[in-house]
């Protein structure tokens, strides 16, 4: 197949989901609005929580997106990448935290 | 970017005829992105015809002592155009004959206009409601024959409005110049100090935000809120309204856009956010701006495009103020800069 999986063109192609299932795509894109509106958290916030939950999910259509929602909202590059940066610690950490079962393992079949 | 004018560069954008053709061929070729004209075709009875004359605009001249890279305006200490005053003098001429309420005064940087102050006062006799100055802050340090400013502005009841790309140094010295963040603080400081932006006075002083790259202003009023809170906190400065303006394809920032490759993305993105509900409230339904040489535009913008008025009269020394409104306005693709999201005027936002 010659076209690329990931293309920066389809981000704006994301409401076509709809096409195939209006009543599901309708539904999300109204629950998916509603998240982000200004709540207990502000809606500053938010665009940071989800550009770190982009970086998790490793979803380039996102991090395209929350890094331009952060610069239109006055978000600054340091802001950015230590939102960045609490994704990649939780994303390390629970690779880590995982060291304590490889331990446990190791040491009973140990002698 | 480079920290000359077009212009001085002799850079093949400060053509105008070389803007338009990128306005005009490109993406917006047969079959691709629609036209602007089409594109309003379907929502508002077209060609668009302005409905009043309220404001006028008057650009005095293009030498300004910054030289910022999204300018529109292509300024610069360079720049030698001012208006003449004979042509100033047709202006008043045009105030005292129609009931325009708004006077705006832009260049370059208009204070450095030799007849700035005399001219100012005399429009301020006209009963003029709302008299703005568009103030880039730098002027009233950069020589001591404007550190009275704040002072004439407030004898004057002039408005101020003033850019400031951001609340913090970085982003603003980027687009506007190295150190132009810290001399905005003290002319804003020095502007409260005589009351400007203060609650307890009817001295207004607001502030212009405009992106600092290639995307669009974030929504207006959390941007004032942040502005507000941070200007407070890290400087004591108080202002009444942040407008928030989308940078126009035109001039510097369309060398940006090109230079960056970020031009077809960036139109892309205007298009896509054409907000229909903006186009009876666009500038040139009610502004008319005119040229440091008299020449008679629909709006700021066109004035840089050198797309003057569409009518048999297009002077200010021919001019008939009733039969100026019965005309088309003139468009091109960067007028989806003013439609876009919430819109954008010289004003803010306009939904
Ligand atoms: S201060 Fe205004 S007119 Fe002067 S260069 Fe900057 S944007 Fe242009
Ligand atoms: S750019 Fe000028 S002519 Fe075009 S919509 Fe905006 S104000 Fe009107």
């Amino acid at each position: 197949m010659s076209r690329p999986y990931y293309q920066s063109q389809d981000l704006k192609k994301f409401k076509n989901i709809s096409d195939w299932s209006p009543e599901l795509g309708a539904k999300f894109f109204e629950y998916y609005n509603s998240v982000f509106e200004e709540g207990a958290l502000s809606a500053r916030e938010k665009s940071l929580i989800a550009l770190a939950v982009a970086h998790t999910v490793q979803c380039p259509y996102c991090i395209d997106a929350y890094t331009q929602d952060g610069l239109q909202r006055g978000i600054e590059r340091n802001e950015m990448m230590e939102a960045v940066h609490v994704a990649a610690a939780i994303r390390g950490g629970a690779s880590l935290v995982h060291g304590v079962q490889m331990m446990e393992v190791y040491d009973k079949r140990s002698m | 970017m480079s920290s000359k004018s077009l212009r001085s560069r002799s850079h093949r954008l400060s053509s105008t005829q070389a803007q338009l053709e990128w306005l005009e061929k490109g993406i917006f070729k047969p079959g691709g992105l629609p036209h602007f004209a089409t594109k309003v075709n379907g929502f508002q009875d077209t060609p668009l015809r302005p409905h009043s004359l309220d404001i006028l605009q008057l650009n005095l001249g293009y030498m300004c002592n910054q030289v910022c890279a999204h300018c529109h305006v292509d300024a610069g200490p360079d720049r030698k155009e001012m208006m003449s005053e004979t042509t100033l003098e047709k202006c008043l001429d045009l105030i005292r004959k129609t009931s325009i309420k708004t006077l705006d005064l832009t260049g370059g940087a208009p204070e450095m206009h030799p007849h700035f102050r005399e001219f100012v006062s005399q429009a301020a006799q006209l009963g003029i409601q709302d008299l703005i100055v568009r103030s880039n802050l730098t002027i009233l340090l950069a020589n001591k024959k404007y550190v009275d400013l704040p002072e004439f502005f407030k004898t004057q009841n002039v408005h101020v409005i003033s850019s400031l790309p951001f609340y913090k140094k970085d982003k603003t010295d980027r687009q506007r110049g190295s150190g132009v963040f810290l001399k905005s603080i003290e002319a804003l400081k020095r502007l409260n100090a005589v009351g400007y932006g203060k609650s307890e006075t009817n001295l207004k002083l607001d502030l212009v935000y405009n992106p600092s790259g290639a995307f669009l202003p974030g929504n207006q009023k959390s941007l004032e809120l942040e502005f507000k809170k941070a200007l407070k906190t890290d400087f004591d400065i108080d202002f009444n309204q942040l407008f928030t303006i989308t940078n126009m394809p035109i001039s510097r920032y369309l060398e940006f856009l090109i230079a960056s490759e970020n031009y077809e993305e960036y139109m892309e993105s205007l298009v896509e956010a054409f907000n229909p509900s903006a186009l009876d409230k666009v500038m040139c339904t009610n502004t008319l701006s005119v040229r440091w040489d008299g020449y008679m535009y629909d709006c700021d913008f066109n004035q840089m495009l050198d797309l003057k008025v569409d009518h048999t009269m297009q002077h200010i020394d021919d001019v008939i103020p009733e039969e100026l409104v019965q005309r088309n306005i003139c468009v091109s693709q960067h007028c989806y800069g003013c439609t876009a999201g919430s819109g954008s005027s010289c004003q803010g936002s306009v939904v």
